[in-house]
């Protein structure tokens, strides 16, 4: 703690960003010049000079890894990287001495060195942390070693480590997003499933757009998905295995309509919306034997089920009082007890990975917003604002929540969106075309 | 129900064929997706539309009887002038047993995705109760809803939203359902 007396003065500013409590009486004690001015933080600056590539092969790979470093970090709005261009130093050998005069000179607050190797069909990526201004090293060097075809994964797990020593937050960069590319006009969307790392790299399409796909979910292992298909004509759920690509639909019941799934956190249980005779429920189906059990029994609708993180309690909505409304039941089912309580209608909530927040989108007075409260309901706080904003999904450290935000009008389009949960640092994610439904995996292993 | 305008047919053909594709998910998802049981690719088929001044057509129920149904927002009861349209379509079909039906449920835009495609099945749901009512038999019939996903009007306005809130009787050659 103390050989990081500056980052530590820096972490606590981090972590409150994050909890959206800013104070600025916290910032001005520090010796650092954050400035916080009516709750916009100055991120921290950071510089990453040109990984050191250890050999010709490596030249390319440790450009690219440099630039993904730094974009997953300036991605944050918590840091800000200082160019190129004003660096003082540069540094050509990995394990030479660093001049921190020189970085203390541009203002660099953290500094990371790194190096890229590459042998055959292995790249190697090590770096170092720096808190430049107690001139030492944060935390021990990483080495990662795989395939070349996996340096993106690489550049992210050096961002995951630097974000979370300097933050005290769990990582998150490595992870992918599965959600449903869209095209064609508004009255007769094509609708793909798609996968991509978490910054809208690495896109790899699931189906061929020939029938309705909605809203996948990832397993708890990352490397099956559910979602709702109207492959037989009718809405219905189904499982992909992404290692295998096969597809297996869940919970056949003929005549009734399923959908909204999600896995339980033992990834042997999902629990889903099963319509009968226009009323829908909520149920839970153990996949390896097939069993269904009814977790709702109501006349009312009962939908977007989620799972608390250890698998004691399910949140979901109801429009059971006359309009949707969040409501927390027993794994086991029942009554549940309502939650949500503000004006407007509530939907779609998502239990953080975490644990301590729920997610929610919410309808007030003609907008559509993006929300978090406790899982009691207090401390609702939201998050966004637009026409249509819908459908949260949880970075697998819980504080950046991704969502779908659609435009108005007959050109009305999807897009997916990120937000911290402190509502700032809004940003769209570069897809190919219109995007919708996306689902965070959890962090890579 | 006033004779509805051609492009309402083409639409109707086009949801058609769209239902007739056998699509499979594709990108390998071979050992996959199991087709709907006796429901599904193909069960529907490529029945003609007919002519309208033939009063045993599809054409002539989809626009002299009239295949839809509006809703409230938010609501899946039926209103006065719905149950008119559906008395009608009843005593049609009652005459012309041989079409297989397909009540399809929709939602307009503003709502989430899951309570959209769970209020579409309502609606479906309330005009196969009033359908049964009126003698049709029940094993005729099958619902689906297609949730906020396939609106028919593409504007952001009430005017548009009224006519995405509907119900629709999708007919196709074939009882056996």
């Amino acid at each position: 703690m103390t050989r990081n007396r500056t980052l530590s003065a820096l972490l606590g500013i981090a972590v409150a960003l994050l909890a959206g409590v800013v104070s600025p009486v916290a910032a001005q004690q520090g010796p650092l010049r954050i400035t916080i001015t009516d709750g916009v933080i100055e991120p921290l600056p950071f510089a990453v000079p040109g990984f050191v590539p250890e050999n010709g092969a490596a030249g390319e790979y440790a450009a690219n890894i440099t630039r993904v470093v730094a974009a997953d970090l300036a991605g944050t709005g918590l840091f800000r990287e200082i160019p190129r261009e004003a660096h003082i130093s540069t540094v050509s050998n990995f394990d030479a001495p660093v001049a921190f005069a020189d970085w203390q000179a541009i203002n660099a607050q953290a500094l990371i060195v790194g190096a890229v190797g590459v042998s055959g069909d292995q790249i190697v990526v090590k770096f170092r942390l720096f808190d430049v201004f107690s001139g030492q090293q944060m935390g021990e060097g990483l080495q990662f070693a795989g395939t070349p075809g996996t340096w993106r994964r690489m550049a992210h797990k050096v961002a995951d480590a630097v974000y979370s020593r300097i933050t005290g937050e769990g990582p998150y960069f490595d992870s992918r997003v599965v959600y449903v590319a869209e095209s064609g006009p508004k009255n007769q969307r094509v609708k793909r499933l798609a996968v991509m790392d978490y910054d809208g790299a690495n896109v790899s399409y699931l189906t061929d757009g020939a029938s309705i796909v909605l809203a996948p979910r990832f397993s708890p292992t990352g490397n099956q998905i559910l979602f709702t298909g109207y492959e037989s004509g009718f809405p219905r759920i189904y499982l992909m295995d992404l290692n295998s690509m096969g597809v297996q639909a869940l919970a056949q019941t003929e005549g009734n309509m399923t959908f909204s799934p999600r896995f339980a956190p033992d990834g042997r249980t999902v629990v889903f919306s099963l319509e009968r005779g226009g009323n829908t429920d909520i149920y839970a189906l153990d996949i390896g034997s097939g069993s269904v059990r009814q977790l709702t029994n109501s006349p009312s609708i009962e939908t977007a089920p989620s799972f608390s993180p250890d698998g004691s309690q399910i949140v979901f909505e109801s429009d059971r009082s006359g309009t949707q409304q969040i409501y927390v039941m027993p794994a086991s089912g029942g009554e549940g007890q309502r939650i949500s309580n503000g004006p407007g209608r509530y939907g779609t909530p998502v239990w953080s990975p975490q644990g301590d927040y729920i997610a929610f989108t919410k309808q007030n007075a003609g907008r559509f917003h993006i929300g978090v409260m406790r899982t009691d309901g207090s401390e609702e706080r939201l998050l966004t604002a637009s026409f249509l904003d819908e459908g949260p999904t949880w970075a697998p450290n819980g504080r950046v929540i991704m969502f779908t935000r659609e435009s108005a009008g007959a050109g009305g389009q999807a897009a997916l969106f990120s937000v911290d949960i402190s509502g700032r640092n809004l940003r769209q994610i570069p897809t190919d075309g219109p995007a919708s439904d996306p689902a965070w995996s959890p962090l890579l292993p | 129900m006033t004779i509805l305008p051609k492009a309402l047919l083409i639409v109707a053909a086009l949801g058609l064929a769209a239902c007739k594709n056998p699509d499979r998910f594709g990108a390998g998802g071979a050992g996959g997706a199991d087709g709907a049981g006796g429901f599904g690719a193909g069960g529907i088929g490529m029945t003609g539309l007919g002519d309208p001044n033939d009063p045993t057509s599809i054409a002539y129920f989809n626009q002299a009887v009239g295949d839809r149904v509006l809703f409230a927002v938010d609501q899946s009861t039926l209103s006065p002038e719905a149950r008119m349209v559906l008395q009608g379509q009843a005593q049609w079909l009652n005459a012309n047993p041989t079409y297989a039906i397909i009540i399809e449920g929709h939602a307009d835009e503003q709502g989430t995705r899951e309570y959209n495609l769970a209020l579409g099945a309502r609606r479906a749901s309330a005009v196969q109760d009033f359908l049964i009512s009126q003698g049709v038999p029940q094993n005729r019939m099958r619902t689906v809803s297609y949730g906020k996903e396939r609106p028919i009007e593409v504007c952001s306005d009430e005017a548009c939203y009224a006519k995405n809130r509907r119900a629709v009787t999708v007919l196709s050659m074939g009882a056996g359902v």
